[in-house]
């Protein structure tokens, strides 16, 4: 059954859902979006196979909030959630990966040149993998907003990056979650790149007191969805 | 019935997440003719494109416990990444039809709110004359984009324009999938 359900082509993307290449608003885009058309290609096992990750070879990082055993600055939290496909299936042993900026909003990369400061207790990247029902979970530091040099005096709202690979190659999604009530959301022209605001709104995460550990550290729910098959006639 | 969640982009600081060795995809030991791949990304101003990661994924040899089938390799201050693996051979295509072995390559930057995905095909294979995606393309200069061309030997080159540039080279084919 693997094999016949590998061919089985994904479904195209939702109108409105995905932000387009040429963002005007985004300034890094202007030179970097085709400007040709894109050749539609239906999917062949090349976009409906990809690859699997194992704990064996991909060691876990559940935790970006210790190094050697010394705590980061800042406010601890957890992060957890399901994934899905667009059929309402779990993702069970998929990998995620996740980074970030520290507490002050600054990214342990040579590249990252805002006066803020490095925090040597803080991992600034994250493994881990889903359980057999699609849950994921980890432990890290309330990431700070940062200056970007986009347009005067633009800061990127506070986020975390992450990377899920789905059950092939045309299901590959990178993405950011935010945090709920951020004020800097509304003036992000990443975030706002997606145009329908009930797509974008699904990358702002919600607290969750159901697993907020007392005296140690809030929760957050981060649910996301991933790419579903065309309909498998063959299964229920 | 949920909607696939939006994608957004890897911004300038995914290095956090960069292993080099992932670029070898047969460091885990793997039979097969090694091949290596290497290439540029060039904006449309002509520049390198230093921030990149660029993702390959091959349908064949089919993926075991010791080959992924899947890279990622960073590009350089000169916009330039590599990738070691072995060759790909034929693989079907939709209906009847077979494709001529190629590489999937999706591309994730800094002003790319959404991978850019392409292929890399070795030219002058003769299984090219009838693989259903090149053969669709007519302009022969664009179609050429995709087209790996040999450094020496089982050494192969692709460089990908993310648009025309300004002496009227070719934008790189992109894929919608």
């Amino acid at each position: 059954m693997q094999s016949e359900r590998e061919g089985v082509p994904f479904r195209p993307y939702a109108p409105g859902t995905q932000p387009p290449y040429d963002a005007s608003a985004y300034g890094s885009t202007h030179k970097r979006h085709p400007q040709e058309n894109l050749v539609r290609l239906p999917h062949t096992i090349t976009e409906t196979t990809g690859p699997r990750f194992s704990t064996a070879h991909f060691s876990p990082i559940p935790d970006l909030s210790v190094v050697d055993g010394k705590s980061a600055l800042g406010e601890r939290i957890i992060v957890h959630g399901r994934i899905i496909d667009e059929n309402s299936r779990p993702l069970p042993n998929t990998i995620v990966e996740i980074w970030q900026a520290n507490a002050s909003g600054r990214y342990q990369h040579p590249g990252d040149q805002h006066d803020a400061p490095i925090d040597p207790n803080f991992r600034g990247e994250g493994r881990v993998f889903t359980d057999d029902q699609g849950w994921y979970r980890f432990i890290s530091i309330k990431p700070g907003a940062y200056p970007w040099r986009n347009h005067h005096n633009a800061w990127r709202p506070n986020h975390i990056h992450f990377s899920f690979f789905g059950s092939g190659f045309a299901a590959r999604l990178i993405t950011q979650m935010y945090f709920p009530g951020d004020p800097l959301l509304e003036l992000d022209p990443i975030f706002l790149s997606i145009s329908e605001e009930a797509a974008r709104n699904r990358l702002v995460c919600a607290l969750d007191m159901a697993v907020t550990e007392p005296e140690w550290a809030l929760g957050y729910r981060f649910d996301v969805v991933l790419r579903g098959r065309e309909a498998t006639p063959m299964e229920g | 019935m949920p909607s696939a969640t939006s994608s957004q982009t890897i911004g300038p600081f995914w290095h956090l997440i960069e292993h080099p060795e992932w670029a070898d995809l047969t460091r885990f030991g793997t039979a097969g003719v090694r091949v290596t791949l290497t290439g540029s990304i060039i904006d449309g101003d002509g520049n390198p494109v230093t921030d990149a990661a660029v993702e390959l994924w091959q349908a064949d040899p089919p993926a075991d416990e010791n080959f992924s089938g899947f890279g990622r390799c960073r590009t350089d201050q000169r916009g330039e990444f590599r990738f070691d693996t072995v060759k790909p051979g034929p693989v079907p295509g939709r209906g009847n039809t077979q494709q001529a072995p190629h590489f999937a390559i999706a591309l994730h930057a800094r002003g790319l709110l959404k991978a850019l995905v392409t292929r890399a095909y070795f030219v002058g294979d003769p299984l090219n004359e009838t693989d259903p995606l090149l053969s669709s393309i007519e302009d022969g200069q664009r179609r050429a984009t995709l087209l790996a061309r040999p450094e020496s030997d089982n050494h192969w080159r692709i460089d990908i324009r993310l648009q025309r540039g300004q002496q009227g080279e070719t934008e790189t084919v992109f894929l919608d999938i």
